[in-house]
């Protein structure tokens, strides 16, 4: 189970994001207790349309995060395209532009770590769909610091390669289908 | 409790880079610093980052190798190529009304950043009547500024940044290729000077036009950010321009007022007129 005391959410995805927060986000209230942060792999020479998509079906405010933004409850931040996001403090975000990790910037890895050590058990970390192994080590990281480790099921997503790496480092996260995962959000929040 | 010994060690560390060598990144993003310090304990073979303080205080030849881990380099020639066109149809027809211009490139790196704005302002017919300033504060950064050589594999990034940034030149005109290398026509940098200059701890050294500062002002904390943000403000001429990385902005700046946007997207900022 989540722990009792949820602060933040982090959420890494890559080849197949776009179905997989679709079944995830939606979900959510407008004022979902938490803020949600999310590293999508996304090209870095491009506009990224993802927050605009995500905003029209979502209740939750979508944006793209901004260096030194402060973080708010009800809102899910996205990392842009070309920078990897950073939990700061529990109330601020920052950006980074230092090298690619895992060949990706943004990395998932990037923000697990330092929001690992920003939130420690009151973290909620979840991999979903993707063709890379980043995240892996920041789930890892998630567990250690006392957070709760979740992870799409690997037959269920449309690329199982992340989320089974992510399980080979951290065999104790919880394998769910997108609907157990979302349960589990608003379970988290309302205790 | 083990992270807590751990940020106890790092802010120790931090001060001991301080005290002994006068770098100061005890007001820099902690995520950023605490990721770059990790590297560097494991890279350099210490197994603690009390360790890596010793070794900060009893040998010498740790400084550049730090200095390589708490500075991020990453960098292009024409990084963000819609900053560039922006800088070039927007704001370069208000530069041509000065006779004389003075620009500051704030956090330079490997000069990437000046030679795009040096080979745009060729292209633009400003070169001659403008000094450049490329300031940092990693002597290794400097020197390669300076030298203006790049590894070879860069180069179809640049030229492709320097075509979308609205180039009116090839940019192989500006170097040429040798042993792997790409080396800038030193005349580029007849106009030029580098210098260390820290945005933390030290003061405004010239009345400019333009200062470009991008994808410096992420790796500072906000108090740090205002204190840069000011030497800006304080060496600006009045309407002159302060360019900034793609995702920084003066939203939560103390000294925004002292600003307009100028052009939004391109994260372009002109002193307001009265003070
Ligand atoms: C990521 S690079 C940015 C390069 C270039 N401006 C660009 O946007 O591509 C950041 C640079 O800021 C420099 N820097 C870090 N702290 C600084 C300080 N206190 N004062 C001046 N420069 C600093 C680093 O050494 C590094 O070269």
């Amino acid at each position: 189970m989540t722990g009792p005391s949820a602060r933040a959410v982090v959420i890494g995805a890559s080849s197949g994001a776009l179905e997989a927060l679709l079944g995830i986000l939606p979900g959510l209230p407008k004022g979902y207790p938490l803020p949600i942060m999310v590293v999508v792999h996304v090209p870095p020479d491009r506009k990224s349309l993802l927050a605009e998509i995500l905003g029209m079906k979502c209740r939750m405010g979508v944006r793209e995060a901004e260096d030194k933004e402060p973080v708010c409850a009800g809102t899910v931040y996205l990392a842009p395209p070309d920078y990897h996001l950073l939990a700061e403090t529990e109330n601020c975000l920052s950006l980074s532009s230092e090298e690619p990790v895992h060949y990706s910037r943004p990395s998932i890895d990037v923000l697990f770590e330092s929001a690992a050590d920003v939130y420690g058990p009151g973290l909620i970390g979840i991999i979903l769909s993707g063709g890379s192994d980043d995240g892996a080590r920041g789930l890892q990281a998630i567990r250690q610091a006392g957070g709760t480790a979740l992870v799409q099921r690997p037959s269920l997503a449309l690329v199982p390669v992340m989320p089974q790496a992510a399980l080979d480092v951290c065999p104790d996260a919880r394998s769910l289908s997108l609907e157990e995962i979302t349960a589990c959000l608003l379970e988290a929040a309302t205790v | 409790m083990i992270n807590k010994i751990e940020d106890i060690e790092i802010r120790l560390l931090l001060d001991a880079i301080f005290e002994k060598y006068h770098y100061d990144f005890r007001g820099y993003s902690t995520a950023s610093v605490k990721r770059r310090l990790h590297q560097a304990v494991e890279r350099l073979g210490c197994r603690t980052f009390s360790v890596l303080q010793d070794r900060v205080f009893h040998d010498p030849s740790i400084l550049p190798e730090l200095l390589s881990f708490l500075t991020v380099q990453v960098s292009e020639l024409f990084r963000d190529p819609a900053y560039f066109r922006a800088i070039r149809e927007l704001v370069v027809p208000h530069l041509k009304t000065y006779p004389s211009l003075k620009v500051w490139v704030a956090g330079c790196a490997a000069g990437e950043e000046l030679y795009s704005l040096a080979i745009l302002f060729r292209e633009e017919g400003l070169e001659d009547r403008t000094l450049f300033y490329g300031t940092d504060i990693n002597p290794a950064a400097l020197r390669k500024a300076e030298a203006g050589v790049y590894e070879l594999e860069r180069i179809p990034l640049f030229t492709e940044n320097h075509r979308r940034s609205g180039g009116k030149t090839s940019l192989s005109d500006y170097y040429t290729a040798a042993y792997g290398a790409a080396v800038f026509d030193k005349t580029l940098r007849r106009r030029a000077v580098f210098s260390d200059h820290s945005l933390v701890s030290d003061a405004v050294f010239a009345e400019v036009h333009l200062v470009s500062c991008r994808n410096v002002l992420i790796y500072f904390d906000r108090d740090l950010q205002d204190r840069a943000i000011g030497l800006f403000k304080d060496s600006l001429t009045r309407k002159g321009f302060l360019g900034l990385g793609a995702k920084e902005s003066l939203r939560f700046c103390k000294h925004a007022d002292a600003f307009a946007e100028f052009a939004r997207e391109e994260r372009i900022y002109q002193m307001r007129g009265v003070s």
